[in-house]
């Protein structure tokens, strides 16, 4: 396969380094702030939780990080290079390889007219790959990473439930060996059994990979499970931040005190 | 090992009138290589408080949390991430885990974290829930429907998975029978004896007695209690 | 009114600038979708209205006009096309592919080889590569601009997942000198080696959907593939019926309702050039 070693720039990062690092990062609607001033490291193989209610600002801040949306003020540097000052063909070029994002709805990051192995392929082709046994090969490889059968693959995923729909996803954004993952409510639509099993998934995923996550949920009992983390946030201003399971059993600021005692407990 | 000095916590209670309820203040102790120490005080002294403390899952209010050369009371939440992978484990009262991840792999998750094979992390929690009397037909389950003491007993094998040099221990044989005991306080002074510092909490007197080498009461750290 | 008022070639003064100066960048920009205010033709959409403001804004009263309907001079729309430009231009007409200057086709390039100085206009329907597989406008002018063309492969990785092979037998895209990937028009797969290196200007006209594209002369154009499933040209395996020809694209021509058919050269010029020096095919006749 003719790829080049600078498209997947799988370069061995120095594990104390932070892998991305957000500093002062404002986005404004007019008067309105979608989030303001938030400042965090995040290093690889780490999973950082972004908790709050609607409105909060979490989904502003991802898709700020995620280069989605352009962020007004601050500074994200990503593995040494300023994000915010690249060019949009190599941010798009990051996006593809080296960064995933990873929708509440699968409809959102899957291409619902094409088949489970032409949706695992795409990254792939897009960064140079022109063998199809070889591109074909590889999404069997991560179809069944995500426990996908093999013969599915020529299926759309029109024809997947919810959940597959949500690993096929997990799949073709993982494809390319991504260091940062972004995922937006990566759980939202799944029955609970389903969500059990995925979240088991991307904890097997996070480890082995050694992937750097950044999860944007409401869910108390996701991020507890997942983000070793965590980062809470209200009118779009991080009130706490802190070890996921200290925020969560000791919180300090009286937003997230409410936050965690209206959790309903099971 | 492990060495606290003055620690003070206290908890804000913001959606009750900003409340703040002072639960501990100048607690210290020291627990070494090889040694355990059990806490002790009536309930609600702030046993399980000093633990969480110790393990970084409450915040200190002041005062120096060392274990081995990191000070958690400052620590960043990654080098305390970090600690719990390599240097401190702990077993708690209660088992958290995903669900539907058969018990195998929930005991041998540890291990994976810290990049050891799947077959020999594997082998070794095989070996523990054998020990531990955990039928061979319920490893592929997952714990979340066993039985309390089932669950304890997965749980501890999950804390001594692997040999973390300092050990925190909430009630370990609670809910056990006597054989299951008998095996616990077993791997406890094998702990012990590949120079594990141990900190506990031990209702049963006499496991208490035979793991203890020391006991430090928290009624003297806490505010109010202490007179 | 005089003759004064009209314009040479159908068109306004202006319009036919503004034509030609989105030609001019076409040319300029290989294989790049230039917009332009595509005009009402007096036919309708799909029946060559790119196509034919193209060639209203190329022809000169010197020009000697060709057009072609899948290859045929003697279709109702190449009939009705050629007429047209008799009438509001004023120019020669000719069968004849070499003496040609001005050729308008619709989904075919003719076998004869073209030649420096001739120009050769397409018909467009769809001139977006990307379009089948993605729908929004801005993102494929964005794909186009920061060579974002996985998606094209994804495409062909549906064809052979589907069908073992690649499928796509017209309107197959093509590479033009490593940068823009461009949609040939719907012509067979077959024509797409002529379009590379070609010594004559190629230009494709999309009158609904407004785009001029083109490729210069001597233009590299590759066919996307796989390394393991490299492009391959496909006819139907026969010779012509009429003309006895082994390499040119054919037709199908079913003759009766008792399964007769008979195969022939899809370019009508190209069939008649070579029944006139003699060649005679299985059903042939001598002329």
């Amino acid at each position: 396969m003719t790829l080049h070693s600078t498209e997947f720039s799988q370069k061995i990062h120095d594990p104390d380094q932070p892998l991305l690092k957000v500093d002062g990062l404002t986005k404004r609607y007019g008067p309105r702030i979608g989030c303001a001033d938030v400042s965090f490291d995040l290093y690889p193989g780490e999973v950082l939780g972004i908790v709050g209610e609607s409105g909060s600002g979490k989904s502003t801040l991802l898709s700020c990080l995620a280069g989605h949306q352009r962020a007004d003020l601050g500074r994200i540097s990503y593995d040494g290079r300023d994000v915010l000052g690249m060019s949009e063909t190599e941010r798009r070029r990051l996006s593809r390889t080296d960064w995933a994002y990873v929708h509440q709805n699968p409809r959102d990051g899957l291409r619902m007219g094409v088949s489970a192995g032409g949706n695992v392929g795409e990254r792939l082709m897009a960064v140079g790959a022109r063998h199809y046994g070889d591109i074909r090969g590889k999404a069997v490889d991560w179809l069944g990473r995500v426990e996908i059968a093999a013969d599915r693959i020529d299926d759309r995923p029109t024809a997947f439930s919810g959940g597959m729909q949500q690993r096929l996803q997990i799949a073709r954004n993982l494809v390319t060996g991504p260091r940062l993952v972004f995922m937006d409510e990566p759980t939202g639509g799944l029955d609970v059994s389903v969500q059990a099993r995925l979240l088991d998934l991307l904890r097997g995923l996070v480890r082995d990979l050694g992937l750097s996550v950044i999860i944007v949920t409401h869910d108390l009992a996701v991020v507890r499970l997942l983000a070793h983390r965590l980062m809470v946030m209200r009118s779009g201003r991080v009130v706490e931040q802190g070890l996921t399971d200290q925020v969560l059993d000791d919180p300090q600021h009286a937003y997230t005190q409410l936050l965690v005692s209206s959790v309903l407990q099971v | 090992m492990i060495r606290i000095e003055n620690l003070a916590k206290s908890f804000t209670l913001h959606n009750q009138g900003g409340a703040v309820i002072p639960v501990m203040a100048g607690a210290a102790l020291a627990v070494g290589p090889g040694e355990c120490v059990g806490l002790t005080g009536q309930s609600g002294a702030g046993k399980s408080t000093l633990m969480r403390m110790v393990y970084g899952n409450y915040l200190a209010a002041g005062g120096r949390l060392m274990v081995g050369a990191l000070d958690v009371a400052t620590a960043e939440p990654r080098d305390i991430i970090a600690l719990r992978r390599r240097t401190l484990g702990y077993v708690s009262q209660f088992l958290r885990v995903v669900p539907r991840v058969p018990t195998l792999d929930v005991v041998a998750e540890p291990l994976l974290a810290l990049g050891s094979p799947v077959d020999a992390a594997r082998d070794r929690a095989a070996s523990l829930l054998k020990r531990l009397n955990i039928p061979e037909r319920l490893w592929s389950l997952s714990p979340t429907t066993f039985s309390g003491g089932e669950q304890q007993r997965v749980n501890i094998a999950r804390g001594f998975a692997h040999a973390y040099p300092a050990l925190l221990l909430d009630e370990p044989t609670a809910s056990l029978d006597a054989a299951n005991r008998e095996v616990v306080l077993t791997l406890i002074e094998e702990a012990k004896a590949r120079g594990a510092a141990i900190l506990g909490i031990f209702h049963d007197e006499a496991a208490r007695a035979r793991v203890c080498d020391r006991l430090v009461d928290v009624t003297g750290f806490t505010p109010g209690l202490a007179a | 009114m005089t003759d004064q008022a009209y314009n040479f070639a159908y068109l306004d003064e202006q319009t036919k600038r503004m034509i030609r100066r989105a030609i001019l960048k076409a040319i300029a920009v290989p294989g790049y979708q230039v917009p332009f205010a595509s005009r009402e033709m007096p036919m309708p959409y799909g029946w060559g209205t790119g196509g034919v403001q193209v060639t209203a804004a190329c022809l000169v009263p010197e020009d000697r006009l060709k057009v072609i309907d899948q290859g045929a001079d003697d279709t109702t729309n190449a009939v009705s096309i050629r007429r047209f430009f008799q009438r509001t231009a004023g120019v020669a007409v000719t069968e004849v592919t070499a003496e040609a200057t001005v050729i308008q086709t619709r989904h075919r390039i003719p076998e004869t080889p073209l030649t420096e100085g001739q120009i050769l206009v397409y018909q467009v329907p769809i001139p977006e590569p990307l379009r089948f597989l993605e729908p929004r406008e801005t993102e494929t002018r964005k794909m186009h601009a920061l060579e974002e063309y996985g998606l094209m492969h994804v495409k062909l990785y549906e064809d052979i997942a589907r069908h073992g092979q690649i499928a796509t037998s017209y309107a197959y895209p093509v590479k033009v000198e490593g940068r823009y990937v461009m949609d040939p028009s719907p012509i067979p797969k077959f024509d797409n080696p002529k379009l590379s290196g070609n010594p004559a200007i190629q230009l494709f006209g999309a009158g609904r959907e407004q785009r001029i594209h083109a490729l210069p002369p001597w233009t590299k154009a590759v066919s996307l593939d796989f390394d393991d499933h490299p492009f391959q040209t496909s006819k139907a395996p026969h010779d012509c019926d009429l003309c006895g020809a082994r390499d040119s694209y054919l037709d199908e021509v079913i003759t009766d309702d008792a399964g007769g058919r008979m195969f022939v050269c899809s370019d009508t010029d190209f069939c008649a050039g070579r029944r006139a020096k003699g060649h005679v095919g299985r059903l042939g006749e001598a002329t």
